[in-house]
């Protein structure tokens, strides 16, 4: 567990974050909280020739409002976001999701931003975003862009970040009134979800007017279950959801590994849509 | 004045019994402490090896001449540049006269037999040289097969580990007593017929394994730091294999952060960083990562058990078959071959009966080598026997609970000589069980569980019983004669009374975690009447600490403690002398209470054992002819095993939509004689029922088709936490052992052994309306849900 030799900066701007990843090419890595990319230097899995590390640049850090959304600065960690207040009045998925990541240490140190750069399907985080139509603010050297989430997590560990640029905030709208609820079905309490499910749900009149599902670990990306979410538009009990939760894997190319098959995992993302969604719908 | 006698006085018991803190742990704690890998000596240099990536293949070129180029670079061997002066690593049970004995080099010069098997060794100034400089060397593989089934692995033409051994069988270890099992099957009523799965463990300690050689050139002697059960042990073997005069090895085993079988070994690289010191006259230092250590720090159990059992139909057992198939790994290890033979004695567990054949057939395969895993071979056969009686209960129409009470050795039959052989001394399984059961509220839960059934409810309620029973307190050395065992099992205890009245206790015991220190300050503080604070347990050096046979197999405390009783009593025998003398009165007419000796009648006449070990010191008026020391020593040869036993009850809830299993509550009763520490002891049992519940339900060493460990960090490798497990009950019954005088059995493994079956036979139980009767192990959420789906199809 020793990582190959590299190069160290510690930039103090976003800017100069920006100009030392471009001298270096493909061959940097943007370090945040580490918790994802001294794993992978450890097991000698990633062989950057420079680490930037972003840690300590201010201004990225923390939780502010902007009318109907709420910007939350990448270097947030998954400890500040459970407990910020804001987050829990109107993003309450997100701070629900993040108090099952790993655990304490891990949850201490890791940031949402560098948990979704990192882009593992296995995150919950992504799959959160996802369902709450979250976007992405990343600076390059031609300054600010925003990217959807739905466009943003390309291919398994692999974002739409151009290899310099560093992304400095997360943008989710507010979500007053909408019930929410995070599956996580894993095997021992600090594992990655074996299937993971996001559920908003916004209710009128007894019935489900709009679900928006996210699907952790099914695939080479974090999902959103389309099909489901239709069927589920209307949805006016138990019944209805359970049906409606029997397409959620639909479309989805689930993985082998071995806590799963790629059956299981089908199995797996109904009966927990269906959970998720009745939790959140509060027809549980 | 008999020892007896004077073990008698001190029966008072002011220590013994006491939940007393661990000395340990202050330090152990605070990190102030030389784990290992803290050790810092001047001009160390660093180890670092290269590991084969298959599984099996011949080694056409080991060139190790492009890491010498890398900076900070002293040296670079491969097997052939090692192989003089290096020995084959040793196996010390060869079990038959015939076991197949592959030669072990502890760095492969022709062939690797499992992916991770040693090739090559850098030695940089740094750690990090040492790593980056592994990856210049150059290796050539020429690939052979890989041997993954135990089953394949023994039919005929089937490919070789050893070629030159001809056979992939290692050895085939029978035992047959009683009648002819082919002969009670005739007569029997019912009989069930099982296989289970024993899946690969991977022993996690909480340390990795270390190792720092410091030679001293001058004199041609090596201290030889190890993170290591065994140090005693570990001096005689690397004598054996490098060739160095034992009595210029010194082998001291620091704090030692677990162990749990898995440093009961010795190891190639202990033997590598040895022979690299020697050849560069520097001390050397190596210590694994974790994911090092899945690969090359030997496995636990890998067995496939075929288990027969033959009854009558009121529920009396009268026959047990068993046939092993046991993964021996690519080489014999330390005990590698007696592990499953450990377990042959315990497969009829507390039961009656009237025939028992056991067969084992040891098998090579191009893995990684097993040995001894906490319980070693006992958590087998305990699994198969309880997993069974579940089987046979149902088979019956019994309750698993009644099946068992119509089988077990009844209270009033102790000693009981078992089918197997073994003489039980006590237990009461009556007892355990009653207070189990009522601890665990079994009626209320069958009847939730009945409920649930007729309702459909998609969460099952499973109750999973096991009465179990384990041979501890290792060894006496002649039944090791017996099974062909290379050594004794004795344990040596000395103390030293130091002139200002403080004890040293030197123990042959080598702590790794369990607090001998706090445990043989209170069985010494006791007999000589001193206080707790004043003994200070000395250990695991075998240059303060001569002798000893270490730490296994819950052997420590009813053998080393023993020892140490026995010279604590010695002391205060020697000391009474002296005492008379100076009291001027008869050895008869005195007492001995709290450290004291007083003459029967006029108490003003007293004399601390404190005084004495002063007087002994001075020498200016001891008796003529008394040597000029209280001290004592003792080495104690235990006359029989001690068996712990106990009753575990274990309900779980399996989500059949799901197939999650979780653990509801856990009820255990354990009896494991009398009690030293009971704060120790629970500590030992929850650590035990984590462990055992991991091999149920988590863990499990997972390979591809050839030969990968896939399975090879922690992150696919679940090693459960407290977040994962339920609250523990646990209580206690007390049924002394008769075979030392502490009455006391040994609580190393018992959980283990114990709460695997418990918790498969609650998680099968759920199940058992679905027409579901086993679940390989470990039980995975994926694994129940297929169970349960394909008996519903």
């Amino acid at each position: 567990m020793i990582p190959p030799a590299f190069e160290y900066a510690r930039p103090q701007t976003v800017e100069e974050a920006v100009r030392l990843l471009g001298e270096a090419g493909d061959e940097a890595k943007v370090l945040a909280g580490g918790q994802s990319l001294l794993p992978l230097l450890r097991l000698r899995l990633a062989f950057p020739e420079l680490v930037v590390d972003v840690g300590r640049i201010p201004g990225l850090r923390g939780v502010r409002e902007d009318g109907d959304t709420l910007v939350i600065g990448a270097l947030t960690t998954h400890h500040d976001v459970v407990r910020d207040p804001l987050v829990r009045r109107h993003a309450g998925l997100l701070a629900a999701a993040t108090a099952t990541v790993a655990d304490p240490a891990v949850r201490h140190r890791g940031t949402l931003g560098g948990s979704l750069a990192h882009a593992d399907p296995a995150g919950d985080l992504p799959a959160v975003v996802l369902a709450l139509d979250g976007e992405l603010v990343a600076v390059g050297p031609n300054g600010e862009r925003t990217v959807p989430a739905r466009e943003f997590f390309v291919d398994y560990l692999q974002s739409a970040l151009a290899p310099d640029e560093v992304l400095v905030e997360v943008r989710v709208p507010k979500a007053d009134g909408w019930g929410f609820h995070y599956e996580k079905f894993h095997r021992v309490a600090q594992s990655w979800a074996i299937v993971g499910v996001a559920a908003m749900v916004r209710r009128e009149n007894g019935h489900i007017a709009e679900a928006r599902v996210g699907l952790t670990n099914m695939g080479a990306t974090p999902l959103r279950a389309a099909a489901a979410e239709s069927a589920l538009a209307g949805a006016d009990g138990p019944e209805a959801v359970t049906r409606a939760a029997r397409s959620a894997a639909e479309g989805a190319q689930p993985g082998q590994d071995a806590s799963a098959s790629p059956d299981y995992r089908t199995h797996l993302a109904q009966v927990l849509t269906k959970r998720a969604v009745l939790t959140a719908a509060g027809m549980g | 004045m008999t020892d007896q006698a004077v073990a008698g006085e001190a029966e008072a018991g002011r220590e013994v019994g006491r939940s007393r803190l661990r000395k340990e742990d202050a330090r152990l704690l605070t990190g102030q402490t030389n784990w290992t890998d803290n050790i810092q000596v001047a001009g160390l240099l660093h180890l670092a090896i290269l590991r084969s990536p298959m599984a099996h293949a011949r080694l056409t070129r080991v060139d190790v001449a492009p890491a010498l180029e890398r900076p900070g670079v002293l040296a670079a061997f491969s097997g052939a540049d090692l192989a003089e002066g290096l020995g084959s690593l040793p196996c010390a049970w060869p079990v038959t006269e015939d076991i197949v004995l592959p030669d072990h080099p502890p760095i492969a010069v022709e062939e690797v037999r499992y992916a991770g098997d040693p090739v090559a060794v850098v030695v940089a100034r740094d750690r990090y040289a040492a790593a980056d400089a592994l990856e210049a060397i150059e290796v050539d593989y020429d690939p052979l097969p890989p041997v993954l089934d135990l089953e394949a692995a023994l039919a005929e033409g089937a490919p070789l580990v050893h070629s030159d051994k001809g056979t992939n069988r290692c050895y085939t270890w029978p035992l047959t007593t009683g009648e002819p099992f082919d002969a009670v099957r005739e007569r029997a009523e019912v009989t069930v017929k099982r296989r289970y799965h024993q899946q690969r463990l991977i022993p996690n300690a909480m340390e990795p394994r270390a190792v720092v050689v410091t030679p001293l050139a001058a004199s041609g002697e090596y201290t030889v730091y190890s993170a290591t059960q065994i140090p005693h042990i570990l001096r005689i073997m690397l004598a054996t294999v490098t060739g160095i005069p034992e009595h210029k090895l010194r082998v001291i085993a620091p704090d030692v952060g677990g162990g749990f079988g898995s440093k009961l070994q010795v190891y190639g690289e202990e033997a590598l960083a040895l022979a690299v010191a020697r050849r560069l006259g520097r001390p050397v230092k190596w210590t694994e990562s974790r994911s090092e250590g899945y690969l090359a720090t030997h496995h636990g159990r890998g067995m496939i058990q075929d288990i027969e059992v033959a009854a009558t139909r009121e529920g009396r057992l009268l026959g047990l078959k068993v046939d092993l198939i046991a993964d021996m790994g690519a080489y014999l290890m330390l005990v590698t071959p007696g592990i499953p033979i450990l377990g042959a004695f315990m497969y009829p567990a507390i039961y009656k009966m009237d025939s028992y054949e056991f067969n084992c057939t040891g098998v090579f395969t191009t893995r990684t080598p097993t040995d001894a895993y906490r319980g070693a071979g006992r958590p087998e056969a305990t699994f198969a026997i309880e997993r069974i009686m579940d089987e046979l209960a149902v088979e019956l129409g019994l309750d698993p609970v009644e099946l068992r009470r119509r089988n077990w050795i009844r209270r009033e039959e102790f000693p009981y000589t078992t089918i197997a052989g073994l003489t039980y001394d006590s237990g009461d399984y009556e007892a355990a069980t009653a207070k189990a059961l009522s601890l665990f509220g079994y009626d209320e839960l069958r009847a939730e569980q009945r409920r649930r059934n007729e309702r459909g409810d998609p969460v099952r309620l499973g109750i999973g019983v096991s009465t179990f029973t384990e041979m501890c307190g290792l060894a006496p050395s002649r039944v090791l004669r017996d099974l062909r065992y290379g050594a004794g099992g004795w344990e040596a205890a000395s103390i030293r009374m130091l002139p200002t009245g403080k004890v040293e206790v030197v123990t042959g015991t080598s702590p790794h975690g369990q607090g001998h220190e706090t445990c043989w300050s209170q069985i010494a503080a006791d007999v000589l009447g001193v206080p707790f604070e004043d003994v200070e347990v000395l250990h695991g050096d075998t240059k303060s600490s001569p002798q000893g046979m270490d730490t296994y197999g819950s052997r420590s405390l009813a053998v080393g403690g023993e020892a140490v009783h026995r010279a604590a009593t010695t002391v205060v025998h020697k000391a009474r002398r002296v005492a008379a003398h100076l009291l001027e009165a008869s050895e008869q007419d005195l007492e001995f209470r709290d450290g004291v000796f007083s003459v029967k009648g006029s108490p003003e006449a007293r004399k601390s054992i404190q005084e004495i070990a002063f007087e002994a010191f001075t020498n200016h008026d001891l008796p003529d002819g008394v040597e000029p020391s209280i001290n004592a020593e003792h080495v104690v040869d235990p006359e029989n095993f001690s068996f712990p036993h106990g009753t575990h009850l274990c309900a779980v809830e399996v989500d059949t939509e799901t197939g999650y299993t979780k653990i509801r509550s856990y009820v255990c009763v354990d009896d494991v004689g009398h009690v030293v520490n009971p704060m120790i002891v629970e500590g030992q049992v929850h650590g035990g029922l984590a462990q055992g519940i991991a091999q149920a339900l988590y863990e499990e060493a997972v390979y591809d088709d050839e030969g990968n460990l896939v399975s090879g960090t922690m992150a696919d490798y679940l090693v459960p936490s407290a977040a994962d497990l339920p609250e523990f009950v646990t209580d206690r019954t007390e049924t002394p052992a008769s075979s030392n005088a502490l009455g006391v059995k040994g609580v190393g493994e018992a959980g283990t052994i114990a709460s695997t079956p418990a918790v498969v036979n609650a998680v099968v139980d759920a199940l058992r309306p679905f027409g579901v009767d086993d679940v390989r192990m470990p039980c995975t959420p994926e694994r129940v849900w297929r169970a349960v789906r394909e008996a519903t199809a």
